[in-house]
């Protein structure tokens, strides 16, 4: 088999895809939710419902208002109970309505049979209303706002969507298992995204450390004219908008551009399953899968849970939290945010919940840089980390500017590899910053 | 429970500085056991005291000049023990193999600030030192001998019927005086014997197979890559192929060029160095082509015969500049979409 990849850099960190054999499992409805109002890259949700309302299963609660927002609804059914500030994790804390669950009712006009419904009836900008209607957004990890990807400039030629199916993160398996339980209602919801650009070609990147979802798609996938799957050699981070473009096109979006600029959307396959259930079953965007991993946990699990559910009863229902675990990472451990505890709800954004054990959870320390070039080589942007680090310690961000730092997509490759455990992607995210403060100054002036 | 909380990346290669220090002794023990094979006990010993001399000057300098935190068992300081002794005959006197590698670690490397500071290859400035400072024992090469006379060699290095010139220093001596080409090369041992290091030389130069060894584990390993080796061995033998072509008669040819002398060891061990070669591929490139042809200049034409050092200490004072403008290729720049 010919594997496609992008050119440079990259590396292959253990994959450790311990929940990989696992079906995907409903969570139960949780006795109360928890749902932030900010869920998505962008402005905050205007909360449309008040303490005392009742709510039932896909009741909007916050409306998105400004260009990049997403509508937020109740995963649940019961009274709100109040709209509280509370911390995700990452000591930020985000105002949240939280809901004491009565019962299981949804709203009517949602279709909950399981029945695949292949025919399309909305055009083009009903679907992407509908889009923006559910509140879907990238359920990949960086939850944008899927509507506005859809919403392409005057003048810009749009000619293939990319489906991202490469979950290159270790650990992580909720892709995996959709793609191997839900291949039909994913392909359908394909179909409705190149009905939305009006394209006629799909392409669906899977790396072939997924070899049974790759050969379950390719297959179904010869029923959809235009779609075909594209398997991938394994190489972190090709998850990454830019890599993967590159991987199954050959195309670069250039520095500061989008993908819009070389022709193409790229969604998660997830959100294509999400965007199936909102534009055919008329689902707001209130659940998600989860994966719940760890080497010491009882049973590494996959779970659709309702969005609200808070994680430790997941962790819970695979066995409890083992001793000795010294970090709780948000996501994949590649990009994924520590968080400071796992009492915090699922969101739109949590593909997994990874506990790591003491003996994992510190750094080692940092000694001298030996120079041996392995973090210019891994940098899928073909960045000079050993050098945008030190200039990032001396405070020289015009210099950090002037070597491209800006375009580092925060892959974690330079410091994963870094033999002398240099702090490579800590400074050069600080340099970032400073150029953007920098930018703005001179955009002031 | 208390939990760590860190920014991402959470997962971390197994690699340590010290791992890439022990993959690089191991793979000098093939050529370490060619030199004990080929030059007897003192080529151990000399190889031992490097060892120690190097490590010590890095602790005493740590401890009582820099205060600062002890690094010298990192294994960094024994590569460069070891690589010192491998540039040195097994004949030198033992006070000049700790003269030269306290100047090798105290003036190469912790006068700049330690491992990963030093602009030039250290065992490669000992070397230098040593080749300036003693001209006579650094150039006195035991022949290799019987093994049943190896204990021999310890007990007596001055006795000159165990000594001679080293291949390249009969070429140069031989093709100066007006000799023809293969009248010179009819004085040497054959290539096979260049091939497996059974010539005069520096302890772990000569043998061409222990290194080859040493080096596929290096290349297999990852901690090298291909490109400066090639591209050293390459350019040098370029340029000495060119003269031989012309002139046959007066020039030896490219084969005996890698073979003979530290080019083996100075394209896989010395000019690989992590810390004083380029950053980029391509950085590496230009920094192995210019090394190789500076080491062909000065064997055709300058006044040693060897030149590996030289060429290798010379290209690492160019490597700031080459790092300043060779950079790697950008994604996203120098693209154009309509």
């Amino acid at each position: 088999m010919n594997l496609r990849t992008f050119k440079i850099g990259g590396i292959h960190p253990p994959e450790n895809k311990l929940s990989a054999g696992a079906p995907i499992e409903a969570a139960p409805v949780p006795e109360k939710a928890t749902i932030p109002l900010s869920q998505h890259i962008g402005a905050p949700a205007v909360p449309v419902i008040k303490k005392g309302d009742t709510v039932k299963v896909g009741t909007l609660i916050g409306k998105g208002e400004s260009f990049i927002s997403a509508n937020i609804h109740s995963s649940v059914s019961g009274i709100v109970t109040s709209i509280d500030s509370v911390d995700l994790g990452s000591g930020y804390k985000v105002p949240s309505v939280v809901i004491k669950v009565e019962g299981d009712e949804w709203e009517e006009n949602i279709d909950r049979s399981v029945i695949l419904k292949k025919e399309i009836t909305l055009n083009s900008k009903e679907i992407v209303q509908r889009i923006k209607d559910a509140g879907i957004v990238g359920l990949g990890g960086a939850t944008f706002p899927t509507h506005v990807k859809y919403m392409v400039p005057e003048g810009k030629k749009i000619d293939a969507v990319i489906i991202n199916a490469v979950e290159c993160e270790p650990y992580l398996t909720a892709d995996h298992r959709l793609m191997l339980e839900r291949p039909q209602e994913i392909l359908v919801g394909i179909e409705i995204l190149k009905k939305a650009l009006g394209v006629e070609t799909a392409i669906i990147g899977i790396e072939i450390n997924k070899r049974d979802a790759y050969d379950t798609l390719a297959r179904a996938a010869t029923d959809f004219p235009g779609t075909r799957v594209e398997a991938l050699k394994v190489q972190y981070p090709q998850g990454a908008e830019k890599q993967l473009i590159k991987a199954v096109l050959n195309r670069e979006v250039p520095s500061g551009k989008l993908p819009l600029d070389v022709g193409c959307v790229v969604n998660n396959v997830g959100t294509a399953f999400a965007v199936y259930e909102a534009v055919q079953k008329n689902k707001p965007l209130i659940a998600r899968i989860v994966t719940i991993t760890g080497k010491h946990l009882e049973t590494p699990a996959n779970y659709f849970v309702r969005v609200g559910t808070m994680v430790n009863t997941l962790v819970e229902k695979s066995g409890g939290m083992p001793e000795d675990i010294g970090k709780i990472i948000n996501g994949g451990p590649m990009m994924g945010k520590a968080v400071t505890t796992y009492e915090i709800p699922v969101t739109k954004g949590t593909s997994g919940l990874i506990l790591v054990d003491k003996e994992e959870s510190s750094r080692r320390e940092t000694t001298s840089c030996i120079r041996c070039a392995k973090c210019v080589t891994v940098c899928p942007m073909g960045l000079e980390p050993y050098l945008l680090e030190k200039l990032a310690d001396r405070k020289r961000f015009e210099d950090m500017e002037e070597l491209d730092a800006i375009d580092c997509i925060e892959c974690g490759s330079c410091s994963y590899v870094c033999p002398s455990s240099r702090p490579l992607l800590d400074l050069i995210r600080l340099g970032k910053a400073n150029i953007n403060r920098l930018r703005r100054e001179r955009s002031k002036k | 429970m208390r939990l760590t909380v860190s920014q991402s990346p959470h997962e971390k290669a197994p690699y340590t500085v010290s791992k890439v220090m022990w993959g690089v002794m191991l793979a000098l023990v093939p050529a370490f056991i060619s030199s004990v094979y080929f030059f007897g006990v003192r080529a151990l010993v000399v190889t031992l005291v490097a060892i120690v001399a190097a490590i010590a000057t890095e602790y005493l300098t740590q401890k009582f000049l820099m205060k600062s935190e002890i690094t010298a068992f990192d294994g960094s300081a024994a590569v460069t023990g070891i690589l010192l002794a491998f540039n040195l005959p097994s004949s030198i006197p033992m006070w000049q193999v700790i003269v030269g590698t306290v100047f090798a670690i105290g003036v190469g490397k912790m006068a700049f600030g330690g491992l990963g500071r030093n602009p030039f290859n250290p065992a490669l400035v000992g070397r230098a030192f040593l080749l300036m400072s003693f001209p006579v024992d650094m150039t006195t090469w035991p022949k290799p001998a019987e093994l049943l006379t190896k204990m021999w060699l310890w007990v007596d290095v001055s006795v000159d019927a165990t000594t001679g010139a080293t291949p390249l220093g009969v070429v140069k001596e031989g093709l100066k005086a007006g000799e023809s080409a293969a009248t010179v090369m009819s004085q040497i041992p054959d290539y096979f014997n260049l091939l497996i290091g059974n010539v005069g030389g520096s302890l772990g130069e000569t043998s061409a197979v222990a290194i080859l060894l040493g080096a596929i584990f290096l290349l297999y390993k990852r901690m090298i890559t291909w490109h400066i080796p090639v591209f050293y061995i390459g350019s040098l033998a370029f340029l000495t192929g060119i003269f031989w072509l012309i002139d046959p008669t007066h020039y030896a040819d490219p084969l005996f060029h890698i073979l003979a002398g530290g080019v083996m060891l100075g394209a896989f061990f010395m000019a690989t160095d992590m810390v004083t070669s380029p950053m980029t591929v391509k950085g590496q490139i230009i920094f192995a082509i210019g090394g190789g042809l500076i080491a062909g200049l000065i064997r055709l034409f300058g006044a040693y015969p060897e030149g590996c050092m030289f060429s290798i200490l010379i290209m690492n004072a160019l490597v700031p500049l080459i790092d300043k403008f060779v950079k790697p290729k950008r994604f996203g720049k120098e693209v154009n979409y309509g």
